[in-house]
């Protein structure tokens, strides 16, 4: 029990306040369960990602971290929540009453942002019971089969959990159908509305069917392509395979929309704590948490997330409510004339942008010359000075800081890796194509998870990437790794 | 209006899931640490470390790897206090040397994908000795003390409530009232209470000497006097938890040999002539003063180049000493290249024709830092084998 009696009728008093003037403002919140709870297992939930999800030792590792740094006051977690029906949200139990306060009011920010933003809208919002199943599933697998070996295959599944795609079904170019017709009229390339024209006279050499190639398109989602066809997993590694899969699924949207997400339950908690009754105290008291979530990151090597996007929403209100400033750019639309705004439409767009945006759209049309120069953004790369090996800050040019970091985000910052052919040289072997765009691989790392992706398939492994200026081919065999050029 | 929103305040003391997964993930810190004791143990830090300090131990390879972009291959966008301009500087980066792993810090840096884990002398030692083993340690002693130990090794019916063994009166409970039919039933009776018990068990106390003797001539550098002190360390350590007490002697020899105490032993090297066979008598002198064969361990091991005057001297010594020492040996340092491969020089030479068969008689080769290790092992081994 975190909060004595009066504590938590005060409490709930409290939120009950904070909930009528949210949806007094226009938020429109999950039902909410707030739960109080001591540091520890605030820590312990931030590091699973989910309450009651599997066990693993990277999430140990990550709760051994994120405690030891709150030990040495190096950092805090106030709050955590989660995106279900109903929002499950929890509170650090020796916070004081003011803080509470603060947490509720962001807290029913995300809520709002889960239910309103259109990349949430396929969400699982009962996943806290699905991880948990899906826990006591894996245990029960640690049971049957031995910890050590569901733990060395969860390694390797989790080394590859970035690649997936949930939406690759709906982007094929061509049903199944149309691949099989295509294949069985044999060369010649696929099907045209002009192809009467060459073929009047069938020729009697010509059709030969082409090897059924499997995948039958580019596969992005190499997590259910190997869960699919890879021919040597057991039952219960493919379902590991699909539960990580799912898990990832709903974390996606979250990792898409970090920076609008915190900016908008930061906007959130700012508005609503100005519009509650708070002593003199209490009042400043909350600008020096509001400040410290909002300022630059201590490290000049990343970007604060909350800080970014809540100034990039200040900013969209102030122009569409009509407000200008002195510096503000002159707008125009594609045909170069002037947009003009009527003001007073600051809120209605900020709602617009919630719901339809994620990351990357969200910079690439809103972070402005202005707001890079206020943020203080700007790139940066390692350089030698002095025969010293040092990060220099390359430009601050907006154009620059906005494209790369819309760069960074794409495919939420991992590279794009496609399963081009499940039976490589008609050996079996899995060729895989990194869709090289300019930035290198880490080979290092690329090597061990290739390891990784053999144990999946158990035969040969290939990788299409530009090492320097060449493209070049990297294989595993089991045993050996070889480089050539593709 | 129907409530949107609830507050529960519950317990959470029972509540210690993440606790399993941190420590499965200290295990597997364990796993790389002895994987890489090699590296780890010649260190300087740790050798000249007092007792209770944590020594900080880079760990790499635990991360699960991702396809991942080269971090150094691009610009990433970061963020100032306001004024930053082309060309700051934000601070050092990682070498491409340390982003393998050979640094010092890791973080928020990009990139920079090990850590350093924390352990103390204590927690290392205990994992060296792991796998080092004493292979004939012998009662001595007509001055044999007893030492006394309370040894948890009895179960008894009777016994003080605080030393209850929950364990088996909760198993004895639910056997009994199975057997009466009632298997869903946990009550207990005074019969079913097990206690634990202690035994009083004598030990006799063993005592071990070790006579840490190094060739200080002119030949003799500082990475030699480094190679002595680290296997030194170690062995001391080892048999400090083996023996009760543990004495060591230190000599240092050139052509004369001199009782020295700890600094000086460790110091760098003088200069003149080498004459080892004066150390061995000086050893058998102290031996027949001051450590009697009948209640002493003694462990004799002599560090040097292997270029010395009077080796059948020496190998003529040895012979007299293993019939009164546990286990003799002799590291041959051998820093420089010319030597590396070759086998021993002249000195190691002698001894490996003389003690070919004598599992009592350990020769090592060491050429650089990592072979204080395996040279450790192969002194501590179950079973001698003399290297070829």
């Amino acid at each position: 029990m975190g909060l004595s009696h009066s504590q938590q009728v005060e409490l709930e008093g409290w939120i009950e306040t904070i909930w009528d003037k949210a949806k007094e403002m226009g938020l429109d919140p999950y039902p909410t369960h707030f739960e109080v709870a001591p540091q520890h297992i605030i820590y312990e939930l931030g590091s699973y990602g989910l309450p009651a999800r599997f066990s693993h030792w990277t999430f140990g590792r990550d709760y051994h971290r994120q405690k030891t740094s709150y030990e040495y006051g190096l950092s805090k977690i106030y709050e955590i929540v989660f995106n279900t029906d109903p929002t499950q949200a929890f509170l650090v139990e020796d916070n004081s009453m003011l803080s509470h306060k603060f947490v509720v009011a962001h807290v029913l920010g995300h809520s709002d942002f889960f239910k309103r933003n259109t990349y949430f809208a396929h969400t699982d919002r009962q996943m806290i019971e699905h991880a948990r199943l899906h826990a006591e599933r894996i245990h029960e697998y640690e049971v049957e089969f031995g910890w050590a070996e569901v733990e060395g295959f969860l390694d390797t599944v989790m080394s590859i959990q970035e690649h997936f795609d949930p939406t690759a079904a709906i982007f094929r170019s061509k049903t199944h159908e149309q691949h099989e017709a295509d294949r069985k009229r044999g060369p010649g390339g696929p099907e045209t509305d002009y192809d009467d024209l060459w073929n009047v006279i069938p020729d009697a050499d010509s059709p030969k069917v082409r090897a059924r190639k499997i995948p039958e398109e580019p596969e992005k989602d190499i997590l259910r392509f190997l869960a699919v066809h890879g021919r040597e997993l057991a039952e219960w590694q493919r379902d590991i395979v699909e539960m990580v899969r799912e898990e990832m699924f709903y974390f996606l949207p979250q990792m898409r929309t970090k920076i609008m997400n915190e900016g908008w339950a930061s906007f959130w908690h700012e508005r609503i704590l100005e519009s509650l009754d708070l002593t003199a105290e209490e009042h400043w008291e909350f600008r020096r948490l509001h400040s410290g979530v909002l300022s630059p990151s201590g490290s000049k090597m990343q970007i604060n997330p909350y800080y970014v996007g809540f100034q990039i929403l200040k900013d969209i209100r102030r122009r569409w409510d009509g407000e200008p400033e002195q510096d503000d750019r002159v707008e125009e639309d594609w045909t170069g004339r002037e947009i003009v705004r009527h003001g007073g439409e600051g809120m209605k767009k900020l709602f617009e942008v919630i719901e339809q945006d994620s990351d990357v759209t969200f910079l690439r049309q809103y972070l402005s010359d202005k707001l890079v120069k206020k943020l203080d953004l700007y790139t940066y790369k390692r350089e030698e000075v002095n025969g010293q090996d040092v990060w220099v800050i390359q430009d601050t040019d907006w154009r620059r800081v906005r494209d790369n970091i819309t760069d960074s985000m794409t495919n939420f910052g991992q590279p794009v890796i496609y399963v081009e052919d499940g039976d490589y040289l008609r050996r079996g072997a899995l060729y895989l194509r990194h869709a090289y765009d300019g930035k290198h691989l880490d080979i290092e790392y690329t090597k061990r998870v290739l390891t990784n992706i053999h144990k999946l398939w158990s035969r040969s492994v290939h990788l299409e990437t530009v090492v320097g200026d060449a493209k070049t081919l990297i294989s595993y065999n089991g045993s050996e790794f070889s480089e050539d050029p593709a | 209006m129907t409530q949107n929103f609830s507050l529960s305040n519950d317990t959470w003391d029972l509540h210690r899931r993440a606790d399993r997964d941190r420590q499965r993930h200290n295990d597997k810190i364990k796993e790389v640490v002895k994987q890489n004791l090699a590296d780890i143990i010649s260190e300087q830090d740790i050798i000249t470390a007092d007792r209770g300090k944590l020594v900080k131990v880079p760990i790499r390879g635990l991360e699960l790897p991702h396809i991942r972009f080269d971090p150094y291959d691009h610009e990433r966008v970061g963020q100032g206090q306001g004024g930053s301009k082309q060309g700051d500087i934000l601070g050092r980066a990682p070498s491409p040397d340390e982003a393998q792993g050979v640094g010092k810090k890791a973080g928020t840096e990009p990139g920079v994908d090990y850590y350093e884990a924390e352990f103390t002398i204590d927690e290392l030692a205990e994992m060296v000795f792991e796998d080092l083993h004493l292979p004939n340690m012998q009662d001595k002693g007509v001055k044999q003390i007893l030492s006394e130990q309370a040894v948890f090794n009895t179960i008894t019916r009777r016994g003080i409530t605080s030393n209850l063994d929950r364990k088996r009166t909760l198993l004895e409970a639910y056997r009994r009232n199975t057997r009466q039919g009632n298997p869903q039933k946990w009550h207990i009776r005074d019969e079913d209470k097990r206690f634990k018990n202690y035994d009083m068990l004598t030990e006799p106390q063993r005592n071990a000497v070790v006579f840490a003797m190094r060739d200080v001539s002119g030949s003799m550098g500082e990475f030699e006097a480094y190679i002595c002190r680290s296997f030194y360390f170690w062995m001391v350590r080892f048999l400090t938890t083996k023996y009760a007490n543990t004495e060591i002697v230190f000599i240092t020899c050139h052509t004369d040999a001199r009782e020295v105490d700890e600094t000086q032993f460790f110091s760098v090297g003088d200069s003149g002539g080498t004459r080892m066979s004066s150390a061995y008598s000086l050893a058998l002198e102290i031996i027949e003063k001051r450590y009697n064969p009948r209640e002493w361990n003694i462990y004799p091991f002599l560090f040097s180049d292997g270029y010395n005057w009077g080796d059948q001297e020496c190998v003529e010594l040895v012979r007299r000493m293993v019939t009164m020492c546990n286990l003799i040996g002799y590291g041959e340092i051998g820093s420089d290249e010319l030597q590396f491969g070759v086998g021993f020089a002249p000195l190691g030479q002698a001894y490996q024709e003389a003690f070919q068969n004598d599992p009592n008689v350990v020769l090592v080769k060491i050429n650089e830092k990592e072979d204080v290790w395996p040279a450790l092992k192969m002194f501590f081994s179950k079973r001698h084998a003399v290297p070829g």
